[in-house]
């Protein structure tokens, strides 16, 4: 799959040609779906085309990427995982919280092309063999959300805290969590949802 | 990066591809630094330690040595962020973060750091998280770090490689004040690149603190914060050394306040004394006007805080 690079389709973009004759680094961002494609594309095989490779929820990708797609972008837009949601888009919400080799980051400040050989987990990898993950139980257990929109992110942070082992306490719990914003004020819940799951409770 | 000045080094990514999105940083070329060597952590034989600057944040944290010998190191990287950012920012991005003075975020309003030459739309602005020491008639921007407010408690030295070769900055000389210049943010040149952060040996293990006062008990950049670390014979002060971070275009300390503290009683009339010395030249702009005496307080209570042995926990909120 290449992407990033459609000419054609986005007519009122600067083209890829544009970008690499000029010096242009805002983050603007296109994207084409070409895993299917037979026939070498000319401006896949252009500098600034990145080959990467992900494993997202255990399966393989092989990626040509423009290297100014974040992974979120990457997730939602070409993975078509949407469970990752975009809040801020600037690293202050929370809410497109992933974890990349095991690890909770946000996926909005996250360059795709830098995760080479990352492993990346995403709300839709965490349930297994069709049974939920014991902190998505947890979250319903506690009703410990009400629009839902960052829970996902609350979520894959949860699951984050848990394998650093650094929280005991219901404060230590908060400290941790104080980088997933939940504008619903679910924190209560949220709280005791994450210490069942920790068998705190 | 000779061939090309626009071109930037990323690591953590977590303020620069922030400050890309709204189009303040637009570099021509991103280098990848993050499959480089640099996430060691040694001990040195000096009985020091060599922190690599690709050391994540969280990994600094939590790592047994810093919290046992750099406990101030330890809970002022907890201060700072989120555990999201502290896995991806690094150590030498933490030194290298801008700003957060929101004229320098909104490229429409004028901002001598962004654009030099257009004027500062903070000092008559809303500048209530502006410094208030240090400032000058182009920029009262103040350095968001908190990491960077333990390293100059600790008298951090800041390794760097480029085309000249290598160089040490200690750290006092690595963050610059805004001047006529605050575009510049740091002595570090546009070719070099930050290897290693290394800390000498004395640590104050036991008489520190992180003390962080903010607009929300998380998750927030500070109004005032105070690094202390104390060196104590009884009641005795024999060592003193504090920073404030929040307060002014780099980490501050006052080596005039510091040298009240040393050989002093440790008492709530030497802590006065050590904090109206360190913000004799304090200056407010209206809505920063009330850190002046926020930051008096803070620091009588972070020294008070190390003498006694009770540094703030950065997870319970309660001020002992």
């Amino acid at each position: 799959m290449t992407i990033g690079g459609d000419e054609k389709s986005h007519p009122e973009r600067p083209t890829r040609r544009d970008i690499l004759g000029t010096v242009v680094a805002a983050p603007m961002i296109t994207a084409m779906p070409m895993g299917s494609m037979a026939q070498p594309d000319a401006s896949s095989l252009a500098p600034g085309f990145v080959s990467v490779t992900m494993t997202v929820n255990g399966a393989q990708h092989a990626l040509r990427l423009d290297p100014r797609i974040s992974l979120l972008d990457l997730l939602r837009e070409h993975l078509e995982l949407t469970g990752t949601k975009k809040g801020c888009d600037q690293g202050q919400c929370g809410a497109c919280t992933v974890l990349v080799d095991g690890r909770r980051v946000v996926s909005c400040l996250t360059l795709a092309v830098m995760k080479d050989g990352a492993s990346i987990t995403t709300i839709e990898g965490l349930a297994k063999e069709g049974a939920l993950h014991p902190l998505q139980q947890a979250f319903i257990d506690h009703d410990a959300f009400q629009c839902g929109y960052c829970t996902p992110g609350q979520i894959c942070s949860a699951a984050g805290l848990i394998a650093e082992n650094k929280a005991r306490t219901a404060a230590e719990i908060r400290e941790l969590m104080s980088g997933n914003i939940c504008r619903c004020g679910a924190y209560p819940n949220i709280v005791a949802a994450i210490q069942q799951a920790m068998g705190l409770s | 990066m000779a061939l090309s000045p626009r071109a930037k080094f990323i690591a953590g990514g977590t303020n620069l591809v922030d400050l890309m999105k709204v189009e303040v940083e637009q570099p021509a070329k991103l280098i990848d630094v993050t499959r480089l060597p640099l996430d060691t952590l040694n001990e040195t034989a000096a009985g020091g330690l060599r922190i690599g600057a690709l050391v994540r944040n969280s990994d600094l944290a939590y790592h047994p040595v810093v919290e046992r010998r750099y406990p101030v190191l330890a809970s002022a990287l907890l201060a700072g962020a989120s555990q999201q950012l502290r896995n991806m920012a690094t150590v030498g991005g933490n030194l290298l973060q801008r700003t957060r003075c929101a004229y320098f975020y909104d490229i429409v309003t004028p901002c001598n750091k962004r654009e030099p030459g257009s004027g500062c739309s903070a000092i008559a602005g809303i500048n209530r998280m502006n410094a208030i020491l240090g400032t000058s008639e182009a920029c009262i921007a103040v350095h968001p770090s908190d990491m960077c407010v333990a390293l100059e408690v600790l008298d951090a030295k800041v390794q760097v490689t480029g085309p000249r070769g290598e160089r040490e900055i200690p750290f006092a000389d690595f963050h610059r004040l805004p001047g006529d210049t605050p575009q510049r943010d740091t002595n570090l040149g546009a070719d070099e690149l930050i290897t290693f952060v290394e800390l000498p040996g004395r640590g104050f293990p036991t008489n520190y603190t992180y003390l962080k006062i903010r607009d929300r008990l998380s998750y927030a950049f500070a109004l005032v914060s105070v690094a202390v670390g104390l060196e104590l014979d009884g009641d005795k002060i024999r060592e003193a050394r504090f920073a404030l971070g929040g307060v002014a275009h780099k980490p501050w300390r006052t080596a005039e306040a510091e040298a009240a503290l040393r050989g002093n009683v440790a008492n709530q009339a030497a802590f006065v004394e050590a904090a109206d010395l360190a913000l004799r030249d304090a200056k407010g702009f209206g809505h920063n006007t009330f850190k002046i005496d926020l930051a008096r307080r803070t620091v009588v209570r972070a020294l008070s805080q190390a003498a006694r042995g009770t540094p703030q926990s950065q997870s319970n909120k309660e001020i002992a």
